[in-house]
């Protein structure tokens, strides 16, 4: 139970732990790319941590790293492929984003520092704390950048007019990001 | 007059930390000294450069014929981390001297998206070889050019008086929205 919550709150990969920026202000222009973005490497995540912590054993400590890429990398391209054929407008929107899943920080990172160690079960269950951890601050700061830039949520118009537009734009991705971490380190007292 | 198109649209227009989002790690991870940043950007110019022209042969001549496609992803992130190898091993026999002043940054470029989300974007945007090499290297300079203002801005944010929930890296994402706004000027340009 403590490695699911970890990821969203104390050890949230985002908010606290500042690994997968990228992705983060890339396709947070909506709640739902947000969201989208957040449950494709969540699926990516658990996968690689289950097949990592089960190859452990075989692999030599020297080519481990790029042993992890392998697998992280046939992973992304199963969801790449999948999200093409199932759901072509996500795969538009969130466009180069998806390939890049392999070099997120947080996949490599979990599965060298918590998947090589642990066994199977725990390993599952922390790719998937993290990586939900991961969907929530996206989703989170998708809906503050739609709620702000467009007045929506989820596509759903909730003030009349057009909002400030500046917020979907590229610059307001990291004003936004940069005043919900200066809150998150405000409410953990750090 | 094409190749200046390229040129001028990845460093202003479309800089690629400011308004694509690739490379955000290391443009909040080594941006602390001037210093740095311009050894970060020498090191990833070289290497974008490397990479594109190797993945854009591997695209072309081994991928599209065999009918391969789909292993793009896979094989891209080998290639790079395999370059990025090999030009650690050439430059400790060859030039100890820049090894010395790169060294410790050719590890982290593996993992900077930008390098692969640039061969990606070459292919995708269907450039020939010159092309594709020219804006590997015009995108690799608008991060380092990115990078170094961004380096020169936080040096002096050092010295100011933050409120405390601000301090690091909010202050740093909000100062980059600032720039990134400032970048948005350029947009009618190309």
């Amino acid at each position: 139970m403590k490695n699911f919550t970890k990821g969203f709150l104390t050890e949230n990969p985002v908010l606290v732990l500042l690994l997968g920026m990228c992705p983060t202000l890339g396709v947070t222009t909506s709640a739902m790319n947000g969201l989208g973005m957040g449950l494709a490497t969540t699926f990516v995540l658990v996968a690689s941590n289950v097949v990592v912590s089960l190859v452990k054993d075989l692999i030599p400590g020297k080519v481990r790293i790029p042993s992890f890429i392998v697998i992280i990398a046939s992973f992304v391209t199963i969801v790449e492929l999948l999200m093409q054929a199932y759901m072509p407008a996500l795969f538009d929107s969130l466009g180069l984003f998806i390939p890049l899943i392999v070099v997120n920080c947080i996949v490599l990172g979990r599965a060298e520092a918590f998947a090589s160690k642990n066994n199977v079960a725990s390993s599952a269950v922390d790719g998937l704390g993290m990586g939900l951890g991961f969907a929530f601050a996206l989703t989170m700061l998708g809906s503050i950048r739609e709620i702000l830039g467009g007045g929506a949520i989820f596509g759903m118009k909730l003030i009349a007019g057009d909002g400030i537009l500046v917020f979907i734009l590229a610059p307001g991705a990291f004003i936004a990001l940069g005043y919900l971490i200066a809150l998150i380190q405000k409410l953990r007292k750090v | 007059m094409e190749y200046i198109i390229i040129i001028i649209s990845a460093i202003f227009v479309n800089n690629i930390v400011l308004a694509q989002f690739l490379g955000i790690c290391p443009f909040l991870g080594v941006s602390k000294k001037l210093e740095t940043a311009v050894g970060m950007g020498a090191a990833v110019v070289f290497v974008m450069a490397l990479a594109t022209l190797v993945t854009w042969l591997v695209q072309f001549y081994i991928l599209n014929p065999l009918g391969i496609g789909y292993l793009q992803t896979i094989s891209f992130i080998l290639i790079i981390a395999a370059l990025v190898q090999m030009v650690e091993i050439i430059l400790k026999k060859v030039s100890p001297s820049l090894y010395q002043a790169l060294g410790i940054f050719l590890p982290l470029i593996t993992t900077n998206c930008a390098v692969l989300g640039v061969a990606i974007l070459t292919i995708q945007k269907d450039y020939s070889l010159l092309q594709g090499v020219v804006f590997a290297i015009a995108n690799a300079l608008g991060f380092t050019f990115a990078l170094v203002i961004f380096s020169g801005i936080r040096e002096h944010l050092d010295l100011m008086e933050v409120p405390k929930g601000m301090r690091g890296v909010p202050i740093a994402l909000v100062t980059a929205g600032i720039l990134a706004l400032a970048f948005m000027g350029f947009a009618g340009l190309v």
